[in-house]
């Protein structure tokens, strides 16, 4: 047994030495279970227990619940340790508190009397283990109780230094619970000047208290830029000698100075005061020529202390990203530890690099390392390290370099970690679609990305190759002849049969002059892969076949003979019966023209500015099913005719079955994927009526339409009124659809719309008049375009007045036109979105939060759903729990944009929702958070 | 600092220290987790790995790991530092700190590391500093006990 230092408990060294000495699991929990028994007994029977004792069982309490076993008693006997007056016992007390207690316990309104008591002694050290209690705890009810005692405390010319450290971290430890305890006023320049300290351990101490003040009110705390930026100044001039034990293995105060340069990242560079800005650069400079000094050490403290700091002035002059030179130094350093021997410096070499590589000053600088850097991604042992130069050469990627940039990638797919494959293979697609001239280069590439990672192609990814295809004539033939070469080989993976399918069954006639891949040829090769593909491909070959048959008439019968087999006009998934059956009538009874029609060539998918970042989204599950409508097509099937509609008769369209990729959603902030608009039209929109006052006069307000563009708006037995939208930048146009179901005209058609001059200064809206009667049966359309000048809330109306057989109609319908319709997703990593998150939430005014009950069951695949109709982009993977869904977009106005996020947390136990929204703009904010929360 | 974690090659927990509040039942999870992702690692590996929406900044001394986790901002290579400054003080508290001393004396290392560590911040970055401070507690134990050894 070592020796036990300080006041040592015997009892507690035997019961360790006896649980080490435990043979098995079993021994040990029954050695346990043994002592537990012991100290229950001891805290209820023995009145006489003196505090040594208390300390004592106390201490082993404490050592089994380090062991990992829960401890449900002793709470109280540590409580009395905390009065006392044996300073070992009182210690004991409070370490059991900080390790036992959770924040909510009961316990803490017990302690908050003898916490007080010490917190007033004469004794620092007594002091001291009050104030750490306090911060190990840090709730709210602490906050409360000791609010007011430690702002005096941090700031009194009476305490001494070590009580001001502590108090200036347990103060920040409070705010961050209860951001209202630190006083404004004239606290504020009391706090900012502790950077002035005479003590250096005070300073580092406020310092990280004035970073978190400052993120909440930046404005208020300005002061601290000129004051920091004179302390780091002599710190980075003194030599190691000048700051005595603050200096760490020679390099002079380097928590301090990370700390400062920390802080002087909330601010823009100070431009109204040239001799601050001078100063920093300075200090900036020095830091880098110390980088180039040969090391006082060579001990790794030394370095890393010395790194941490030049890291850290990097990330400042990253953040400025004003002075081009700094930049370009700060590139080259970096550049120099690409291929230095520590793994740990090539690691955050790497990183920091990718941060210059977004900076305009300095892209080109960081682009003359790609050759190290793609050696980094081949031969670094380390898998992390590895992931860290795939960014940094996704983030340097250019058009310059493109080319050899995603071959170097591709090549390295073939042997990468299969932890980051997927995320290899959309940044190639990215990168390939990005900065692709010759798109037969990107057809190849995506081409090589499913032959090399398959399993790693997400739909989103072949989605996207056959839209570009379908887009653009000059590249058809040579992807249908790429296609038909790589289906050859003897293995092929299932999605390039998905990808063939699809592009031969649109394009294969532009192949089908050579006899090498004649139609029968082509319809051979896909067929002998049919048996091997999973229903879905089935289903999207059966698509091909049909197609076929418009293309090469000659290949009907042996196409028809397919359609036949049992395994297919039989089969039992119901989809495959279906098509082959429908498609089997199809070629049987339309007559050539028709097929002509039915079988017409896919048309061209809208595009998409930012579809790119759509690719990036993650797999998506529920997206399939069939019955979505295309865009081109207006919600036209106004009444009576659903019962009919089937896969056939939606048109070419969706002929081949594909699910809508995100990508081909006609506006930038649409609704996301699948959106059911046609499972909408043929529902009756009974939900929509918010409030009917009377059968003639209606009010709806479709609060479901927040979430999505298109659908009926209304339906009664008179009329029915459907909505289509698109949206683009701060750009939005409406087509508001309305069908006469009555066998009378409707007469004195007005739409009218309500919308004050105020509104309309922030969202303006141009109606395009429509014909003052609706004939029978007729359905008329009528444009609205709106655009977004300045945040709103809320959304107009329209009323619509008519006559129909004499009586007055009126109906109120509130349009889809809320400010969320005008966001653009926006893709962002982990990291990024939390730095923003962070950043953003300093301040109560750019938050808002709502906290409410669930209004239906909670489904999460339906919030997920409404989620992304509701236009951010959604981002999978961020949030450690998965049922949490975060989502960034941008809402672009025509006088500003304006960056959001948002976290919405579901907790099914309770069936709650908190949401969260965080935005530059309060008001918006408050209008998003109010918009998303009725949905749920 | 969100937490600091210390634990043996076996994989057993020496020391738990946290800065922020989470049910007993996570903070079980998470270090289950990053004990076995970490011993998983090979010897020349970067000392940094991404985790969840956070930084893990690990470290071996001997037979221990010392592992911290931090946030998206925070600086790695001073966090490993931090980690030694704390050895170092164990180091000399201890007369050459081996595990043993850390599991008999666990409430020492307590009361070091929460000379070090305040709320996760560091609090005191001076080795004389921090082991004055210690010297104090010892001295004030011994005055109210009449300085008992064994």
């Amino acid at each position: 047994m070592p020796a036990v230092r300080g006041d040592g408990m015997r009892g507690l060294a035997v019961f360790i030495s006896d649980i080490r000495n435990c043979k098995s699991k079993e021994a040990e929990i029954k050695r346990i279970n043994k002592e537990l028994a012991n100290i229950r007994s001891k805290f209820k029977g023995d009145k006489t227990l003196d505090g040594y004792q208390k300390k004592k069982y106390v201490c082993k309490l404490l050592f089994i619940f380090l062991l990992g076993h829960d401890i449900d008693f002793g709470h109280m006997e540590a409580v009395n340790l905390l009065s006392s007056n044996k300073y070992s016992e009182k210690q004991i007390g409070y370490l059991f508190i900080s390790v036992l207690v959770n924040t909510n316990s009961e316990l803490i309104k017990l302690i908050i009397q003898s916490i007080k008591n010490d917190l007033v002694s004469r004794n620092s050290i007594h002091v001291n283990l009050a104030l750490q209690c306090i911060a190990n705890i840090g709730s709210r009810e602490m906050a409360e109780a000791f609010g007011n005692d430690i702002p005096k405390l941090l700031v009194s010319g009476d305490t001494m230094d070590v009580v001001k450290q502590s108090a200036a971290l347990c103060l920040l430890r409070l705010f961050r619970t209860s951001q209202e305890i630190i006083p404004g006023g004239e606290w504020t320049s009391r706090i900012i000047h502790l950077l002035n300290d005479q003590h250096m351990g005070v300073v580092t101490a406020a310092t990280s208290l004035i970073d978190a003040l400052v993120k909440k009110n930046p404005e208020e705390y300005k002061g601290c830029v000129s004051l920091a930026v004179s302390r780091l100044s002599r710190i980075v001039t003194a030599s190691y000698t000048d700051l005595q034990d603050y200096t760490y293995y020679f390099v002079p105060a380097p928590w301090l100075s990370v700390k400062l340069l920390r802080l002087l990242q909330n601010y823009t560079p100070p431009a109204e005061d040239p001799g601050v800005r001078g100063r920093l650069n300075e200090c900036l400079e020095t830091i880098l020529n110390k980088a180039q000094e040969p090391p006082k050490s060579k001990k790794v403290q030394h370095s890393n202390a010395k790194n941490a700091v030049l890291f850290e002035a990097i990330s400042l002059i990253i953040h400025n990203d004003s002075e081009a030179n700094l930049l370009v130094r700060a590139c080259n350093q970096l550049g120099q530890f690409l291929s230095n021997r520590e793994t740990n410096l090539r690691y955050l070499a790497l990183e920091s690099m990718c941060h210059l590589a977004t900076s305009e000053f300095s892209h080109e600088a960081v682009k003359k390392h790609q050759e190290v850097v793609i050696l980094s991604m081949k031969m670094e042992k380390d898998v992390s390290v590895r992931q860290q130069a795939v960014d940094l050469l996704y983030a340097m990627c250019d058009k310059s370099n493109a080319e050899e940039i995603v071959q170097e990638m591709l090549n390295y797919l073939e042997t990468a970690d299969y932890s980051i494959r997927e995320e290899m293979v959309l940044k190639v697609a990215i990168l390939a679609e990005k900065y692709a001239t010759d798109y037969t280069w990107y057809v190849d590439v995506i081409l090589n990305l499913i032959r090399i990672a398959g399993d790693y192609v997400s739909e989103e990814v072949w989605y996207r190759v056959i839209q570009i295809v379908i887009n653009r004539d000059e590249v058809q033939g040579y992807a249908a002849k790429t296609v038909f070469e790589a289906l050859q080989a003897p293995a092929c993976h299932e999605n390039m049969v998905k990808v063939g399918g699809y592009i031969l069954g649109e394009f294969g006639n532009l192949i089908a002059g050579d006899q090498r891949s004649s139609p029968g040829v082509q319809f051979q090769l896909l067929h002998s892969k049919y048996h091997l593909c999973s229903p879905m491909t089935r289903a999207l070959l059966l698509s091909t076949y049909i197609k076929f048959i418009n293309l090469f008439p000659e290949i009907r019968t042996q196409v028809q003979e397919v359609f036949k087999q049992h395994s297919n006009l039989r089969s039992a998934d119901v989809e495959l019966q279906q098509r082959a059956s429908e498609y089997l009538q199809l070629s049987i009874i339309a007559s050539s023209d028709v097929l002509a029609t039915v079988l017409e060539e896919m048309p061209a998918f809208p595009e998409r500015e930012s579809s790119i970042l759509a690719v990036l989204k993650k797999k998506k599950p529920g997206r399939v099913p069939e019955n979505d409508i295309k865009e081109n097509k207006s919600p036209t099937p106004v009444t009576n005719h659903n019962n009919d509609v089937n896969n056939t008769s939606a048109g070419s369209a969706d002929l081949l079955g594909l699910s809508t990729p995100p990508t081909s959603q006609p506006n930038s902030s649409n609704t996301g994927v699948l959106l059911d608009v046609l499972g909408d039209i043929y529902n009756k929109p009974t939900n929509n009526l918010s409030n009917t006052s009377s059968n003639n006069t209606w009010f709806v307000d479709p609060k479901k339409f927040v979430c999505k563009n298109n659908g009926v708006l209304f339906e009664n037995d008179l009329i029915q009124i459907g909505v289509k939208s698109e949206f683009r930048q701060n750009l939005g146009r409406l087509g508001l659809f309305y069908g006469n179901k009555t066998s009378a005209p409707l007469q004195n058609f007005v739409p009218t719309l309500m919308w004050s001059d105020e509104q309309a200064s922030k969202l303006s809206i141009q109606m395009k008049p429509v014909e003052p009667v609706l004939e029978a049966g007729a359905q008329i359309q009528q444009m609205i375009n709106a655009e977004c000048i300045d945040d709103y809330t809320d959304a107009p109306s329209i009323v619509i007045n008519f006559v129909c057989n004499n009586i007055p109609q009126k109906i109120t319908i509130k349009l889809p036109l809320t400010i969320n319709k005008f966001f653009e997703p926006t893709e962002m990593n982990g990291e990024s979105f939390f730095a923003r998150w962070k950043n953003l939430g300093n301040t109560n005014q750019q938050r808002s939060q709502k906290i409410f009950k669930a209004s239906t069951p909670m489904d999460l695949q339906v919030a997920r759903t409404k989620i992304m109709g509701f236009g951010m982009q959604l981002l999978d993977g961020i949030d450690p729990n998965p049922d949490n869904f975060v989502c960034a977009g941008i809402i672009h106005m025509r006088t500003q944009q304006v960056g959001c996020l948002l976290r919405l947390e579901p907790n099914k136990n309770a069936q709650m929702y908190r949401l969260t929204v965080r935005s530059s703009k309060e008001t918006v904010s408050i209008e998003i958070c109010d918009l998303l929360a009725e949905q749920f | 600092m969100q937490f600091m974690l210390l634990f043996s090659r076996q994989g057993k927990l020496r020391l738990q220290k946290w800065y922020v509040a989470h049910p007993d039942k996570l903070k079980k999870k998470i270090t289950r987790e990053l004990i076995t992702t970490i011993l998983a690692r090979k010897p020349k590996m970067c000392s940094f790995l991404e985790w969840r929406d956070l930084k893990i900044v690990y470290k071996r001394y001997a037979s221990l790991y010392f592992c911290c986790a931090i946030e998206q901002e925070d600086n790695e290579l001073l966090t490993l530092e931090v980690i030694h400054r704390y050895v170092e003080l164990l180091d000399k508290y201890f007369g050459s700190v081996c595990e043993l001393d850390i599991i008999f004396n666990f409430e020492k290392a307590y009361f070091i590391l929460d000379e070090l560590l305040l709320g996760g911040e560091i609090q005191e970055t001076s080795k004389k500093n921090v082991l004055k401070a210690i010297a104090a507690q010892d001295l004030l134990q011994e005055v109210s006990h009449g300085n008992i050894e064994i």
